[in-house]
């Protein structure tokens, strides 16, 4: 199953450097790659096509690991970075940051989206911890309360802001989710902050197993509830905060990629994890190869397309799901 | 020496103050019944056995070391609770959730010893889980399903098995027999069992009953001893009739409201 998303994933890179706006032959391909040949093509495929890719893949994989463990550890279906408000905190630092700055240093908005994401998971576990001991319901309620207000505050920020209206495009790619790599090393960046992220998740996933029957069977079977908590909340901010950095709010890739996994693969949540990643990295990459071939050569923010094939698709499972319970 | 005890415990809920000073302990090789209306704290003693709730007041000891100073996972290898809710989200196999009684022992990249998997197939062989290994949780019964949740907690191999409610979901079938496995489980293994159990015939097959009534232990004995009518009338009211059969008592309930009464029979 894994060797099957894997190559997948390898066959779905090779789409997305293959197809676009541009038609290349593949022997004007393999010259771009290598940095022969025409100079456009080479600048189209190695640092346009290439880096976007791979930030899609990286994207993709991120939100699917962060809804895995975020449902498996809160118990809800419908979890993903959006209910514990990393999401949210992203887009209020990436939107702050646009509506701010005069002209932005590229690497400033996804910075700013990255600390939105960790700073408002922060404050949902400070906001949890208020009654004293911290427990799921907590996190879920001060994530609802705190992705209500960060909504109303971006909302006021964009109709406050005069600079954002000559900035729509970029702030479509952050309320919508659109993948845009503006520099080589914030994609190096992302990919670092990721990687250690799946690394913790791997780590994690056998502790999120024993969340099977809630929290409190969990803590009798051994488990740290507490700290585990908080691990999973760090690891899944990291995620969400290196997603929205690169491609803003992309809906629907946390939330359906884990349930479409779950149902081939079971729900121990360390191969859950790991599928999750391939599976999630393969998804994002071909929805936005359509979103750049789509209306070519317009391009559609990626949110567009995960947002219109991944409702009906949640709906599939769903509808499927009561099926086989019956 | 008792393997689990609470002395003088106070413990509640927030502004809530549930149990008001009880003192419970369990043996080695001892089946302890908890009996009481609802609400009078039956569910709570069997947390802070579990050290899920901190008395405000009094203290619980494991093999007797005190259960604050242990760690979540050190307390998980000394006592294992069969929870009251047995649903998942998610379509585990009976095999994978057995498997979650080992959780405290797996090592730090969360592996499994041989010695894992052998406690694994034990305790599916136990609850003759065998035919139902592979099959996802949620495509079993609920008779079943409780039996699962039951080999997950004997995959932990603890010297302590509190149970809340273990035969609630269950057939009559089903709730003698766990009844008798748990017995069997106490005398031949050693183990120290307390159970939450409403039905007070299946309470009367314990080694000992404990009566919990308004946060307080009114009564802690023998089943014949404890379940005696005045008792039985001034816990659970009129309408029962307290029989004695085989040296063990038999409630019977009755329509109407008649005096709650000793009848000898057999």
């Amino acid at each position: 199953m894994l060797a099957v998303l894997a190559a997948a994933l390898l066959v779905s890179v090779a789409a997305g450097v293959v197809f676009g706006a541009v038609p290349l032959s593949p022997g004007e391909l393999a010259n771009a790659l290598l940095g022969r040949g025409d100079a456009a093509n080479a600048t189209i495929v190695r640092d346009l096509r290439l880096p976007r890719v791979l930030a899609a893949a990286l994207v993709g994989g991120a939100l699917a690991v962060a809804g895995a463990l975020l449902q498996g550890m809160l118990r809800n279906p419908l979890a993903d970075p959006y209910v514990t408000g990393a999401s949210a905190g992203g887009a209020l630092g990436a939107i702050a940051a646009l509506a701010l700055l005069a002209s932005a240093p590229s690497a400033v908005v996804p910075l700013a989206a990255f600390v939105g994401a960790l700073a408002s998971v922060a404050l949902v576990w400070r906001m949890a911890r208020l009654g004293g001991r911290t427990t799921i319901l907590t996190v879920l309620l001060a994530g609802i309360v705190l992705t209500s207000f960060v909504g109303a505050v971006v909302t006021l920020i964009i109709v406050a802001s005069d600079r954002l209206s000559l900035r729509l495009r970029a702030l479509l790619d952050v309320l919508v989710g659109g993948v845009s790599v503006r520099d080589p090393l914030e994609l190096a960046a992302a990919a670092a902050v990721i990687g250690v992220a799946v690394v913790a998740a791997i780590a994690l996933a056998p502790r999120v197993d024993a969340y099977a029957f809630g929290e409190e069977t969990a803590a009798t079977l051994g488990i740290d509830t507490e700290r585990t908590t908080a691990a999973v909340l760090v690891t899944t901010a990291l995620l969400a905060g290196a997603a929205v950095a690169l491609a803003g709010l992309v809906a629907f890739v946390g939330l359906v990629v884990p349930h479409a996994v779950r149902g081939a693969l079971g729900a121990r949540h360390r191969p859950l994890v790991l599928a999750c990643f391939l599976a999630g990295a393969t998804a994002l990459v071909l929805a936005d190869l359509g979103a750049r071939v789509a209306l070519a050569p317009a391009e559609l923010p990626v949110g567009v397309i995960t947002g219109a094939i991944g409702g009906p698709f949640f709906l599939f499972l769903l509808v499927r799901s009561r099926r086989v319970a019956a | 020496m008792s393997l689990v005890a609470a002395t003088g415990v106070v413990a509640g809920y927030g502004a809530r103050e549930v149990l008001h000073g009880c003192d419970v302990a369990v043996d080695a090789g001892e089946v302890v019944a908890v009996v009481g209306p609802n609400g009078a704290g039956k569910s709570t003693i069997v947390r802070v056995l579990a050290g899920l709730v901190r008395p405000r007041d009094g203290e619980v000891t494991v093999r007797g070391r005190r259960i604050d100073t242990l760690s979540r996972a050190e307390i998980a290898r000394e006592v294992a609770v069969v929870p009251q809710a047995f649903e998942t989200l998610f379509p585990f196999t009976v095999r994978e959730i057995v498997a979650l009684g080992r959780t405290a022992r797996l090592d730090a990249f969360g592996r499994g010893s041989a010695d894992d998997r052998e406690a694994i197939a034990r305790a599916i062989d136990a609850l003759e889980l065998e035919s139902l290994a592979d099959r996802p949780i949620d495509a079993i019964s609920g008779g079943e399903r409780q039996r699962v949740v039951l080999a997950m907690a004997l995959a932990q191999e603890t010297p302590v098995l509190l149970l809340d409610e273990p035969t609630v979901h269950l057939d009559p079938a089903h709730q003698l027999a766990t009844m008798r496995l748990v017995g069997r489980l106490a005398r031949e293994r050693g183990l120290a069992v307390f159970a939450v159990v409403h039905d007070l015939n299946l309470a009367a097959l314990a080694d000992r009953i404990v009566v919990i009534a308004d946060g307080r232990v009114v009564r802690d004995g023998d089943p014949l001893a404890v379940l005696e009518p005045a008792l039985v009338r001034s816990v659970f009211g009129e309408g029962w009739t307290v029989m004695r059969r085989d040296g063990r008592p038999v409630i019977v309930p009755s329509l109407g409201a008649e005096r709650t009464t000793t009848m000898r029979v057999g």
